[in-house]
């Protein structure tokens, strides 16, 4: 049996709890992004994650995507209602920390992945069908998933691709769940003719310092233990965040004359997106170009939508998609054993096999989740269907999903 | 009896308040609004979506005044809310068939 780590299991706790306030700073990001009838309903399909998919990851989540190998797809049932999870550490996963830290610890990531995909449906879904709907995504997505990348025999994990913190798991995932998920819901009435500007972007920027606070843990805390690489990991993220602002403010002011607040706040998210798979594999110097390599990327990225005709109501697939797909191969370029002995040489290290690799892991998960859940969708509409009335949506989801309104004045 | 409103520009509101009120004007009405005239909108862009807002913000003066103190307070209000920018707004004046004060009940003049 491993020996518990005290300050592992402390930098672990600590990192749980700032992966935890991600999820209250995403809804700020997107309830601000919101029009003013909407702030709510947008809130909620974030903040309620936090109580849906905690139950969700102790009754089978967990043991879905961290219990023993079944044919390199799935967990067993064998930890269900966090059977056997106990103060002892699993010696496959953070073998130094309880496991009970480790399941809270992944527990957050999976409350966080479905509340980014909500972005590309916001301000017209039915509540009960983004219940129904992330009940089955979690289950039938984010678990076999997060299996197939982290859990001990996953195909992916033994292909010897690079996830340090989640860039294919969490962005990559949920980002080509938001493209099915705005084809299958269907545009938001009026749009893109009439006017979606965002009702609160002071609410938004508060929203992105919370996200950008959270992800220390984030990346920090996925080297699950508390030394040099997480010191590493923490400072490759905070570089990137602040390069992928810097990036998107110079597109900003080449194409419209002025930098943004909505596009400086959009770019330092683009930033951690990106650096989410290459943070504990790569140095500072990568770290600034991968940042404004995204913050550019991310910047044109936003557009597309406008092109192709789907309404990504709040881009989760120009920023954690095009982010995400870049971090990931990034990560193919830039990593260095010199930083993480555990980890893989990329091309600049003479190993050119590792882009090859990561480009695979990235279009595996784009394809089955994509699949997975437009069928998911299709289902969930044929039994409650996926979209509020016509009526219902001119008169906003704060009113008609939970009879309230955010502002009284 | 005559009211008139005045549409002005935000923030000339202090001014036009003190001018109206050195001529004698005792009370004022005051609406935030928006509207469009001669002066154009503007743009906002959000994500490089590029949204035209047509509807500038305005604040709105209503004033009831005797048929005597016209003049004076439309010369107040056109002296103190002009900028000789586009966007100065405009004054409407019109008759006003009877005013009552609800805590007194005195009607016309006295009422103002």
């Amino acid at each position: 049996m491993a020996q518990l780590n005290t300050g592992d299991t402390a930098f672990l706790l600590i990192s749980a709890a700032l992966v935890m306030f991600m999820t209250p700073g995403l809804a700020l990001f997107y309830g601000g992004m919101a029009r003013r009838k909407n702030v709510l309903g947008t809130l909620m399909q974030s903040f309620f994650m936090l109580g849906l998919v905690t139950v969700l990851w102790v009754l089978f989540g967990y043991s879905l995507a961290f219990g023993p190998d079944k044919w390199h797809l799935i967990g067993d049932l064998s930890m269900v209602g966090l059977r056997g999870v106990g103060q002892l550490p699993n010696k496959d996963y953070a073998a130094t920390v309880p496991q009970l830290a480790f399941m809270a610890y992944q527990g957050m990531f999976a409350i966080i992945t479905p509340a980014l995909i909500t972005g590309a449906f916001a301000e017209r879904m039915k509540f009960k069908a983004f219940v129904l709907f992330t009940i089955a995504w979690v289950t039938l997505v984010y678990a076999p998933m997060a299996h197939w990348v982290w859990g001990v025999g996953g195909w992916i994990r033994e292909l010897g691709a690079l996830d340090f913190a989640g860039g294919t798991v969490v962005h990559i995932s949920s980002a080509a769940a938001a493209l099915a998920a705005a084809i299958a819901v269907g545009k938001r009435a009026g749009w893109p003719k009439e006017n979606f500007s965002p009702h609160n972007l002071p609410m938004t920027a508060l929203g992105a310092g919370i996200l950008w606070f959270g992800w220390f843990g984030f990346n920090a805390g996925s080297a699950l233990s508390s030394g040099g690489l997480a010191a590493s990991a923490f400072v490759a993220t905070h570089i990137s965040a602040a390069a992928g602002m810097i990036g998107w403010g110079i597109a900003d002011a080449i194409k419209h004359g002025k930098p943004t607040t909505l596009g400086a706040v959009s770019g330092c998210v683009a930033g951690l997106v990106a650096v989410t798979p290459a943070a504990g594999f790569v140095g500072p110097m990568a770290a600034i170009v991968i940042g404004l390599a995204a913050g550019f990327a991310c910047f044109w990225a936003v557009s597309v939508k406008f092109k192709l005709g789907y309404d990504d109501s709040l881009d989760v697939v120009g920023v954690h998609g095009v982010g995400g797909a870049l971090g990931a191969l990034a990560t193919g370029i830039f990593a260095s054993k010199a930083i993480n002995p555990a980890g893989a040489d990329g091309l600049l290290a003479g190993n050119a096999s590792l882009l090859g690799i990561q480009a695979l892991s990235v279009v595996a998960t784009i394809a089955f989740s994509f699949i997975a859940t437009f069928a998911i969708l299709k289902v969930v509409d044929l039994a409650v269907g996926l979209r509020v009335s016509e009526d219902t949506e001119q008169v906003g989801l704060d009113l008609s999903e939970h009879d309230e309104a955010a502002y009284e004045l | 009896m005559k009211k008139i409103e005045a549409i002005i520009k935000p923030f000339k509101l202090e001014e036009v308040k003190d001018a109206v009120t050195a001529v004698g004007v005792k009370g004022i009405t005051a609406s935030e609004i928006q509207g469009f005239g001669r002066q154009s909108g503007h743009t906002e862009i959000y994500r490089g979506a590029e949204y035209t807002v047509d509807f500038v913000p305005k604040v709105k003066l209503e004033i009831v005044v005797e048929d005597s103190m016209v003049d004076s307070v439309v010369e107040a209000i056109a002296g103190s809310a002009k900028t000789g920018k586009i966007g100065d707004g405009k004054i409407f004046v019109s008759d006003v068939g009877d005013v009552i004060r609800i805590r007194t009940g005195e009607r016309g003049a006295d009422a103002i």
